[in-house]
């Protein structure tokens, strides 16, 4: 008997994440998909502004696997050619333009950012004369800024990574600022002890106590860059994962918008829960 | 004497520098348009701008336009407040809900819910509530996470006094745990109503809709350039100012910190 309910315990243990919380999880999970596909039913709202799930899960797979074409993949670096053509699902090409400008948008404003944030946080002349500006500019909505990016730098995606690079500059600046802030102070004497010189001083106890703090501010730059860069190509644009939700919308094909923005958020929050993890940081108490 | 000097430029001078680099800035970009460096068409002459801000205000009808994203503000601000801070409390009271959903809440703070405008287009057509359904779907989570972070820091001295006093589990919410925790609440309703106001406005501009977010639309597509600069200015102007007020009613709620 005791050795029943001691294999009984053992097994019990054995399967991992069936614990109370996973199956409220689960639970809470089913409740929403459950009234999801009643609301659908029930036609309570306008005729497929609530599509079935099915119908959305349908949209999804579609999504991810037809509609093939061929994608120029272009990232050519000035005099060396980086080009090519791929037959792939449309959405991989629309995918690939977003990542791209995504990525030109934070090497830009996160890179400036970064630069000035660690400038402002070593003088602290500096970081009284120009955070106050930054600090305030910081909440303000960077999409207002789009027709002057429009006028600057066209149509085509280079206003997409200009706002994305405007958008992830701010966050980046002040948290980096921050971060050179907090470093310990008995750090950097020990370095001095040590006569460690200006480079030494940078990449052994600059850049190391510094990781939390450039990652946070990679994280922070990352989302807001995608963020101002997806808005901007909702806004005015021929290509994109922008440009596919807003021609969802005026397809009114409700199915394939609903796929598209699972797709983004599942993009979105699964790159921030990386960053955050490589930085050891909370993902609850850092909001 | 020296010693004074010293003292004002320590205080000072930081902010004249600030101030005088902003303002040598725009100068500069004067001279650079003026003599042609700058093209005129692209970037307005910032004396052409300072000026269209009257014509702006007159012709644009700014004071109804603030009015009507102050009021979106509002709606979305009091919506934020009242349900983040109840699904908050909710959270806090029921732990097993807190550790199923709390991680939950966390990823829609790093969600890009803005993104979501053509979705609330389609649900709530283009019209205000879906400025306001916007504003409040991207200021909940701080409210909701600072809420139950308030709460669960209420101190454990002040709680016993209340058990001590055999106060009922409302009255020990509402006279101990709620004040308690006002502090840190406060600190996630500024933060709701910074994301409130950024995604009104920006919906604003988005769907041409609205207050002062459609007023840059509307410059912006009649390429009136020292109008568009000229209401770009000013909502960065209603922002700050609007972040200061916010600031300054945290720092009253919160002296210590």
């Amino acid at each position: 008997m005791a050795e029943t309910r001691r294999l009984t315990q053992t097994s019990a243990r054995a399967i991992p994440g069936l614990g109370a919380v996973t199956l409220l999880r689960i639970a809470i999970i089913a409740t929403i998909l459950l009234t999801w596909e009643l609301v659908a039913a029930s036609g309570w709202l306008y005729k497929d502004v609530v599509p079935s799930f099915f119908a959305i899960a349908k949209a999804l797979f579609n999504l991810l696997t037809t509609r093939v074409m061929v994608c120029q993949a272009d990232f050519s670096l000035g005099p060396i050619p980086l080009r090519w053509e791929l037959w792939m699902p449309e959405f991989y090409c629309h995918l690939g333009r977003t990542v791209r400008e995504i990525g030109l948008a934070l090497l830009i404003g996160g890179f400036s950012g970064l630069l000035i944030g660690l400038t402002l946080g070593a003088n602290r002349f500096l970081s009284r004369a120009f955070e106050p500006v930054l600090y305030y500019l910081g909440p303000t909505p960077k999409i207002i800024f789009f027709p002057i990016m429009i006028m600057w730098f066209g149509l085509g995606p280079g206003s997409k990574v200009a706002m994305g690079a405007v958008s992830c500059f701010f966050p980046v600046v002040l948290s980096a600022a921050a971060g050179v802030r907090e470093i310990d102070k008995v750090l950097i004497r020990v370095g001095k002890s040590f006569r460690a010189n200006a480079w030494q001083t940078a990449t052994k106890i600059y850049l190391p106590a510094m990781r939390p703090a450039i990652i946070n501010s990679v994280r922070l730059g990352l989302g807001i860059a995608l963020i101002g860069t997806l808005l901007a190509e909702t806004k005015l644009s021929n290509f994109g994962i922008g440009f596919l939700i807003m021609q969802a919308y005026f397809l009114f094909d409700m199915p394939r918008m609903y796929a598209s923005l699972i797709v983004l958020f599942v993009l979105a929050i699964g790159a921030n829960s990386f960053i955050s993890r490589l930085g050891h940081i909370d993902p609850i108490r850092s909001r | 004497m020296a010693a004074k000097s010293d003292f004002v430029w320590q205080k000072y001078g930081p902010a004249i520098v600030g101030f005088g680099a902003v303002a040598v800035s725009i100068i500069f970009i004067e001279i650079l348009i003026r003599i042609g460096v700058i093209n005129r068409f692209i970037v307005p002459l910032p004396s052409q701008i300072a000026v269209s801000f009257e014509r702006v205000i007159l012709e644009e009808e700014i004071p109804r336009r603030f009015l009507q994203t102050a009021g979106e503000c509002l709606a979305a601000g009091i919506l934020v407040t009242v349900v983040g801070i109840a699904f908050g409390a909710l959270l806090h009271r029921v732990h097993l809900l807190r550790q199923a959903t709390e991680i939950w809440v966390a990823a829609m703070a790093s969600a890009p819910t803005v993104l979501m405008y053509p979705l609330f287009m389609v649900i709530f057509g283009r019209s205000a509530t879906t400025i306001i359904m916007m504003g409040f779907a991207a200021g909940l989570a701080p409210v909701i996470l600072k809420t139950v972070e308030g709460l669960s820091g209420a101190r454990r001295v002040l709680i016993n006094v209340g058990r001590s006093f055999n106060l009922t589990e409302r009255q020990l919410f509402w006279k101990i745990l709620f004040p308690a925790a006002l502090p840190t609440i406060f600190v996630g309703i500024r933060l709701g109503l910074i994301f409130a106001l950024i995604n009104v406005v920006g919906v604003e501009f988005l769907i041409n809709f609205g207050g002062l977010g459609q007023l840059i639309n509307d410059l912006a597509e009649r390429y009136d350039l020292p109008g568009t600069y000229a209401a770009i200015c000013f909502v960065i102007l209603v922002s700050v100012l609007f972040f200061m007020a916010m600031e300054k009613a945290e720092k009253w709620l919160r002296p210590g910190a």
